[in-house]
């Protein structure tokens, strides 16, 4: 038989998943013998007319990571889809939107006005000047692609068949998720490619949580010398734990947990959980200002509250985007 | 132009609100009509994840009716529910939507009147907010 075809591509991505591919190390050379690569612009001399001219549905299996936020990568998410067989998701910001999909807090013109204009205190543009998706030089019209006004997941785009999460995917999970399609050993499309656990499902320290959970402080990591081996909530410190997916180490604790840090959420949700946020809020609800609960004021909730210091960047770190109302709002001026 | 008619979503106690509401009803007190009743079991049965969803769906403003504090049928419900509804504001604000529009009132069976009058009070609220700001992902990409 010959060797299935795979492809890899970025899209709004750092290059750490790139990098989770890399390490694989001397497995990547296995792999490689399995598969021939016909796709891989971050590693080998591929051009987009290459893609172009394949049949449809001639490349077997490809791996995109990246958030979609751009034309350029809109475009190649669409060609890559109609040329492939089976399109995975790789890595959070492809599965969830990611650390870049927290730029849907703001709007496509703020975010200019930070990065180009006069809010960056580092730029010298006294003309005010954009990137364009046209601009005319003496050498003739210069092109780019556009800038969206809001992150997309990439199945927000394109039709998903599996997902491989994570901040970056763990190379163990890559690398059962290759054999898996090279053995054709495959769940329902749609699935994520990881337990459907929760991370405190799978923690040491979820024993050291008491049987009510009752906190009336929120501690933030770097403020506190986190104990080693308790629970990061039984601290008080904001741990996403109950509503990530575990998998992101084969065995024990998740890997922040290890280097006794909270969990951030990068692995995304298990399948029960529909929205990050609205259900760390119900959490956190139910474990904070519990103790003489009936002498909460408003204000004394308030108060209790104000703790948790940009509760929707921390609940939505990794998957603003995938959220149910996806990016920010504008009410009218009233 | 036509006034604006906003879509309410009522989340109701079955022990108390929920009876308020039709205490309302069999008073023949009138107030808009706007708010769609769901009837749970206690207050606290209403995740932040019903409400988010029911914002998303396009609800303009959402009530919940709960027990006074002290009557809540599960004892503690309401406490919870009223720290969740503190917190979640928060991250609606962050989420660019305007926070009053969402309400959690106490109201007991008793109390059909303060049903009618908060319907009509939160509705007006709301039809001046005007509606959800909503998100359109297919518009969004066409317009880069
Ligand atoms: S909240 Fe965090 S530290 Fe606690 S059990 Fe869950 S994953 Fe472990
Ligand atoms: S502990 Fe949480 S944030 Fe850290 S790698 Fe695992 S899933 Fe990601
Ligand atoms: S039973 Fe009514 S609020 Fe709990």
């Amino acid at each position: 038989m010959a060797k299935p075809k795979v492809a890899f591509y970025w899209c709004a991505s750092c290059g750490g998943c790139e990098e989770a591919i890399i390490d694989l190390n001397e497995k990547i050379l296995e792999v490689a013998d399995l598969i021939n690569i016909v796709f891989w612009p971050c590693a080998m001399d591929f051009k987009y007319a290459d893609v172009r001219k394949m049949a449809d549905q001639e490349i077997d299996a490809c791996f995109i990571n990246g958030a979609i936020r751009t034309d350029e990568q809109l475009e190649m998410a669409k060609l890559l889809r109609k040329k492939s067989k089976m399109v995975i998701s790789f890595g959070a910001c492809s599965h969830l939107g990611g650390i870049p999909g927290l730029a849907n807090f703001y709007d496509k013109h703020s975010i200019f006005d930070v990065s180009y204009k006069a809010a960056c205190p580092s730029i010298e543009n006294p003309e005010n000047i954009v990137p364009e998706t046209k601009v005319k030089v003496p050498e003739g019209e210069l092109t780019l692609p556009a800038f969206h006004n809001t992150v997309k997941s990439l199945d927000q785009v394109v039709t998903v068949d599996y997902y491989i999460p994570g901040c970056s995917p763990a190379p163990y999970l890559t690398l059962e998720a290759i054999h898996k399609i090279l053995a054709n050993d495959l769940p329902a499309k749609g699935s994520v490619l990881a337990p459907d656990k929760s991370l405190c499902d799978v923690c040491s320290r979820n024993d050291t949580k008491p049987e009510k959970l009752m906190l009336d402080e929120i501690n933030r990591i770097s403020l506190v010398d986190a104990d080693p081996e308790k629970c990061f909530l039984a601290q008080g410190i904001i741990c996403m734990g109950p509503v990530t997916r575990a998998g992101c180490r084969k065995e024990g604790d998740g890997r922040c947990i290890t280097v006794n840090m909270p969990c951030r959420g990068c692995y995304g949700a298990p399948n029960n959980v529909k929205d990050v946020g609205g259900k760390m809020v119900s959490a956190l609800a139910s474990i904070l200002g519990v103790e003489n609960e009936e002498d909460y004021d408003e204000e004394k909730i308030t108060k209790l509250m104000d703790q948790i210091v940009d509760p929707a960047g921390t609940f939505y770190r990794f998957s603003l985007p995938v959220s149910m109302l996806h990016r920010t709002r504008s009410e009218k001026q009233i | 132009m036509k006034r604006f008619e906003p879509k309410i979503v009522c989340f109701l106690c079955k022990w108390c609100t929920y009876a308020g509401a039709d205490l309302a009803g069999t008073s023949r007190l009138k107030y808009p009509a706007n708010g769609i009743v769901i009837k749970t079991l206690c207050s606290s049965r209403i995740d932040s994840e019903h409400i988010l969803h029911a914002f998303a769906r396009g609800s303009d403003g959402i009530f919940i009716g709960g027990c006074h504090p002290g009557d809540c049928h599960y004892q503690t419900g309401n406490y919870k529910t009223k720290r969740r509804i503190v917190l979640l504001k928060r991250v609606l604000e962050q989420m660019g939507i305007n926070p009053d529009r969402l309400r959690l009132e106490w109201i007991s069976a008793s109390e059909g009147n303060k049903f009618a009058r908060q319907m009509t009070d939160f509705t007006e609220q709301i039809r001046a907010l005007g509606p959800i700001p909503k998100y359109d992902r297919k518009e969004d990409i066409s317009n880069g």
